[in-house]
């Protein structure tokens, strides 16, 4: 499948395109077979009482989370954000605008929840939920990355996100999973990160790294591991130990704590960054897989927890992790204090890399030869859950500012994409919130249009050839995607490979 | 029709006040502003405001639909404040004042409107999620505007007479309602209106305050936060 897969062309002008019913309906990501849905506590196969169990699952969300309850009622069908999603632009499937994807669920919930819908179904558009509109689900909900952009510009802020999370949530408890996400979290579990690498082979890969280090500079930067009493724990994205270009920018992190002198250390346990409990909608496994983090972070009795360039591990991190487990400050509980005394409260907990760099930046504890970036136009690509789901520093919009103050810090030529396609407004990549997957290709490739069209105004105004972003995820798929797009994969890479590339070691220690 | 407004009037309130305390019962466990968003409780009474008195996002996202829905809500309000001169007596100050605003307001809450459906009509992506409640809707608050437009403009009916039964109505001693057919359509209309309100999209009212994506202060790293049954594991994992 994926060599007929083809790049749908540049719009000539960016217009909303018209609409092709049903272009996506047969796009639909592999089902987890049994052993990956009762490895972790789902159903194996779709249960036989599937349609009792998901109005039940939907009934009980609806009285867990006000935002579902909400966004179900509030909608008034404007069309604000009918425009507004990557996958609709590149696929012009009417079932990927944000509204349309949430009406999938928003008729089900009108029928069984609501008197209008129980008694003028037809009327307020509302469906009997029967396997066609479950498996309708499993297709759509499967093509969203929950990237949040459509609830910048709703009017009520609905978040498409939160109903595809709760739609993956009731396919779950009906055995209805998607085999991606769900083996990752698997291996999570079984093994301590989502690539399923184990311990022993961590431990070789970050000593090559320090000989590749020690060859490229000379100096004998460090990749500690299971270092207990170190000042930092380093959570990263597994990618970040041996993909492409992940790996630069992990270089990168363990040149700022050379060059700073701070003591800092992986963990083993915790490998992983990522947590895929939020694509899913599982509270339980979100939780779960954050406390690896927390289990570590005492067992290593470390001070500080940084994250590194990882988008949706970064929204779980910053806005979540407090809550689950207790990283963070300004708690009461016994369970948040055990771990809250024990960690600095100087420092933000947790910390970004990129929080950390630009602050070592700032008080000049870092040097630079940004020479060492100029064969580089510089651009910087806004990932979705650091931009609408996070902050960095104190003030709202860091998260804009700080990894483009270091950019600017470690080279000379830095070019913005268009306006409405970074920050807030920022595209996705096209393959976030669980849809990386190699049988999702074609969504992926045409989820990507918004971004390639933005990026390759650059290229040719302003001669940009390199895409800076802090994602894991992103750097993944656009490594997949920019060919597709005559772009060269290598066009991608991280803001702190930029960062490798100029900092002086051994400067200042 | 007196019995009709009684049983408009509870469904609203008794309505309404039911889903807003659903809403409020209702636990968010997760911190899920969308960012970037104010990190203090002032900034996000600022940032609710915005919303609801400048449709803020709305306007970020079309400014088509951000247009004609201003003239809509705003011709409303100037529509509503003007009918308050038949339940106050004597006429607040202010009311008086702003009465031929109030026939402004009602002008342009009707183009407002007509612009929403034409563009509902004529814009694929938006005719492609109507239902027809969505058509609907637009049509029986063009109703009331018009009827209500028609009786300034053209048959005035007896406004004493309107004024006195709904003081009659508010007295619980009813009054009649003088004899007017353009009267009678846009008063069903309301009634019919209100009735249905807390059962649709009109919740859109109330639902907006109770966004998190919205309401919530982004400031999850400096205070836990906890709520409902999420709050619940901690204690059940035992933990040393
Ligand atoms: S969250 Fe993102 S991917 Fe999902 S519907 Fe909204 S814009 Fe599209
Ligand atoms: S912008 Fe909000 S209210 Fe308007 S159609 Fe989209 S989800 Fe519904």
């Amino acid at each position: 499948m994926a060599d007929t897969v083809t790049a749908p062309p540049y719009r000539v002008i960016p217009i909303v395109p018209a609409l092709k019913p049903g272009a996506m309906k047969d796009v639909r990501s592999f089902v987890a077979n049994e052993k990956i849905q009762t490895a972790i506590g789902f159903p194996g196969k779709l249960t036989d009482d599937w349609k009792e169990r998901a109005l039940s699952k939907m009934g009980e969300l609806l009285g867990q989370y006000r935002s579902l309850k909400v966004y179900m009622d509030a909608c008034v069908h404007c069309g604000a954000c009918s425009d507004k999603c990557h996958y609709f632009i590149g696929t012009q499937d009417p079932k990927n605008m944000p509204v349309a994807r949430q009406d999938l669920m928003r008729s089900v919930y009108r029928r069984y929840f609501t008197l209008a819908g129980k008694w003028f179904p037809r009327l307020v558009g509302a469906r009997e939920l029967t396997r066609e509109v479950l498996d309708e689900w499993y297709t759509y909900f499967n093509q969203c990355s929950e990237c949040r952009r459509c609830s910048v510009f709703c009017p009520y802020g609905i978040d498409t996100a939160e109903v595809t999370m709760a739609a993956r949530e009731i396919l779950d408890s009906v055995g209805y999973g998607q085999k991606y996400s769900n083996e990752i979290i698997g291996k999570v579990h079984s093994i301590g990160n989502n690539l399923g690498l184990p311990g022993p082979a961590l431990q070789d890969t970050l000593l090559g790294l320090e000989e590749d280090v020690k060859e490229d500079t000379g100096v004998d930067v460090r990749f500690p591991i299971d270092v207990a009493g170190a000042e930092v724990l380093l959570i990263t994205p597994s990618a970040d130990f041996f993909a492409e270009p992940h790996i630069d920018s992990l270089i990168g992190y363990a040149k700022v704590f050379h060059a700073a002198g701070i003591r800092w250390t992986l963990s083993t346990k915790a490998s992983e960054a990522g947590n895929f409990g939020m694509f899913i909608g599982n509270y339980d496994q979100l939780r779960r897989i954050a406390l690896r983090i927390r289990e570590a972070a005492l067992e290593l009795g470390v001070k500080r927890i940084v994250v590194g360039e990882c988008g949706h591990a970064w929204r779980v991190a910053y806005s979540f992790w407090n809550t689950l487990t207790g990283i963070g400050a300004g708690a009461n509980d016994p369970f948040a204090l055990q771990l809250q005394r024990q960690l600095d409260g100087r420092y933000r907990q947790p910390t970004h890399i990129c929080e950390l760099t630009w602050d070592l930046i700032e008080r000049g504890a870092l040097s630079f030869d940004k020479s060492a970036n100029d064969a580089y136009v510089v651009t910087f690509h806004d990932s979705c859950n650091v931009a609408r789901g996070s902050r960095m520093g104190e003030t709202p919009g860091g998260q804009f500012e700080i990894p483009r103050n270091i950019i600017r810090a470690v080279a000379h030529h830095f070019v913005e994409m268009p306006e409405n396609t970074i920050r807030e407004q920022t595209f996705c990549c096209g393959g976030g919130g669980g849809l990386l997957t190699d049988d999702l290709i074609d969504l992926r490739v045409k989820g990507a249009l918004p971004r390639m069209e933005a990026l390759q105004e650059v290229a040719k105004t302003h001669g940009v050839n390199f895409m800076a972003t802090i994602c894991a995820i992103c750097k993944a798929q656009f490594s997949k995607v920019l060919p597709y797009y005559q772009f060269d994969r290598r066009v991608v890479g991280g803001v702190h490979q930029l960062v490798s590339n100029a900092i002086q070691l051994g400067l200042h220690h | 029709m007196a019995f009709l407004f009684y049983l408009a009037f509870c469904v609203l309130v008794g309505g309404l006040a039911w889903r807003m305390v659903t809403y409020a019962r209702t636990p968010a466990p997760l911190k899920i502003p969308t960012t970037p968003a104010p990190t203090t409780v002032p900034g996000v009474v600022f940032r609710m405001a915005r919303e609801v008195l400048l449709f803020e996002s709305l306007f970020k996202a079309n400014l088509w639909i951000w247009g004609f829905g201003i003239l809509f809500h705003f011709g409303l309000v100037l529509v509503l404040a003007r009918h308050l001169r038949y339940f106050t007596d004597p006429v607040w100050g202010w009311v008086v004042l702003i009465q031929p605003f109030g026939i402004y307001g009602g002008m342009v809450m009707v183009a407002g409107l007509a612009g929403l459906w034409v563009r509902r009509l004529a814009v694929e992506r938006i005719r492609y999620i109507s239902t027809p409640s969505d058509h609907l809707m637009l049509l029986l608050l063009l109703t009331i505007g018009i009827s209500g437009l028609s009786m300034t403009f053209g048959s005035h009916p007896d406004v004493v007479g309107v004024k006195r039964f709904f003081e009659g109505w508010q007295t619980f001693s009813p009054h009649p309602l003088p004899d007017s057919a353009l009267l009678v359509l846009h008063l069903m209309g309301v009634a019919v209106l209100m009735i249905i309100f807390p059962f649709s999209k009109l919740l859109h009212a109330p639902g907006v305050f109770f966004s998190p994506s919205r309401n919530q202060v982004d400031n999850p790293r400096e205070r836990r936060h906890m709520a409902g049954w999420a709050a619940r594991f901690d204690k059940e994992t035992p933990h040393g």
